[in-house]
């Protein structure tokens, strides 16, 4: 797809719009890599949840915590690789169909964090006509940071789940994550009110 | 004929116990009493009546996935979130697990429950079936979760509801092993 009419955007001046607008205590899933890297340089929230691998699971995480807590608005982000891993769980979101649930996928077309090889979709698959395709309807690329900042709104209200594209570049995530994963795991749990801080 | 029809064959004995219920009600009760709500699965045969009344009762949140590891995610999200899972497969579908159990379930301590109908044993007529299933326990083993395979309706409920408490108790995954012994398995018919 080289014809489409998208800018291309920095992933992490992107991730840091997104958590700039939570105010909420909505939860964020970051997906592994650079697309959590750069949720965790955008400034640490305890309703974060940093995912250190099983590759192309932001998505499903989300719809788990979106499923039980329907009154929070969960958001995911998720690399194209990532999802290229997992695109069945594009067909169980669009069934389930959760209202609160926005995903945002970040797509440079290439596994960045591996050395920057092109993923197979590159130049062949359109994701969000995928998405489309799966029976996700709200599956749309972000024009440039401001459409990007209006599609996040406009997912706040609308009737089903929310699939942002948004076209990056090459970089690498900005922070890096402190990986401790049973930390993550229970401050991410203090932070959605299901357990106590002790 | 009345003493005649009251004699249980072999076949119906291995399925149903003293109180008259079927392994898949069995199951059922025993996720219903611990609270297990959100059943997603990836069918086999062999579960096809649990599935069935898992999706007739209103309690559980019960629905396909493509994947099993989808369905690992999603209960892992639910658990976070406040809710307890289980997830339904047959062996060839936890055979795909070993990633997302090593890089997820275990190091963040996620009390999974994974409900496994066991194929490649015990009149397995398919090879391929066959060999994956031997790749099962020592994936379990190699990553120490605990395991437990079930072949007796009248052990059936003590281990699935004491698993349950176990594995919500010290955060820890567990995999039940519905046997061909318990289930009669699928067989070669033709």
């Amino acid at each position: 797809m080289t014809t489409r009419n998208t800018k291309v955007m920095d992933r992490f001046d992107v991730t840091s719009r997104l958590v700039r607008k939570l105010t909420h205590e909505e939860a964020v899933i970051g997906g592994i890599g650079n697309t959590n890297f750069d949720l965790w340089a955008a400034g640490p929230r305890p309703q974060n949840f940093y995912m250190l691998g099983s590759m192309g699971l932001a998505f499903p995480i989300a719809l788990g915590v979106a499923l039980v807590q329907p009154r929070r608005r969960v958001f995911a982000l998720e690399g194209d690789g990532s999802l290229l891993m997992q695109l069945g769980c594009l067909t169980t979101i669009a069934t389930l169909a959760p209202k609160n649930l926005t995903m945002i996928l970040m797509d440079n077309g290439s596994y960045q964090i591996t050395g920057g090889q092109a993923t197979p979709a590159a130049g062949v698959a359109d994701l969000m006509a995928v998405a489309i395709g799966c029976g996700l309807s709200s599956s749309v690329w972000a024009a440039d940071e401001e459409d990007f900042d209006r599609l996040v709104d406009q997912s706040l209200t609308a009737p089903g789940p929310t699939l942002i594209g948004v076209r990056i570049d090459d970089k690498p995530g900005v922070g890096a994550t402190r990986r401790d994963p049973v930390q993550i795991r229970e401050r991410f749990m203090i932070g959605l009110g299901v357990r106590q801080a002790v | 004929m009345a003493l005649a029809d009251g004699r249980a064959s072999p076949q119906t004995s291995l399925n149903h116990g003293a109180d008259d219920k079927a392994w898949d009600a069995v199951v059922l009760q025993a996720l219903k009493r611990n609270d297990v709500r959100l059943v997603p699965y990836v069918p086999d045969r062999v579960l096809t009546t649990l599935i069935k009344s898992l999706h007739a009762d209103p309690f559980f949140t019960t629905f396909a996935t493509a994947r099993e590891e989808e369905a690992v995610g999603i209960v892992t999200g639910a658990w976070m979130g406040g809710q307890r899972g289980a997830i339904l497969m047959q062996t060839s579908g936890f055979a795909t697990l070993a990633n997302v159990l090593a890089s997820l379930v275990v190091p963040c301590q996620i009390p999974l429950i994974m409900i496994v109908s066991e194929r490649g044993t015990l009149g397995e007529f398919n090879y391929g079936q066959s060999l994956v299933c031997r790749t099962m326990r020592p994936v379990l083993e190699s990553l120490a979760v605990e395991h437990h395979t079930m072949t007796r309706l009248d052990e059936l409920d003590f281990i699935v509801d004491r698993s349950i408490k176990q594995a919500v108790a010290t955060q820890a995954p567990v995999a039940l092993i519905l046997s061909p012994l318990l289930t009669g398995g699928k067989v070669f018919e033709r």
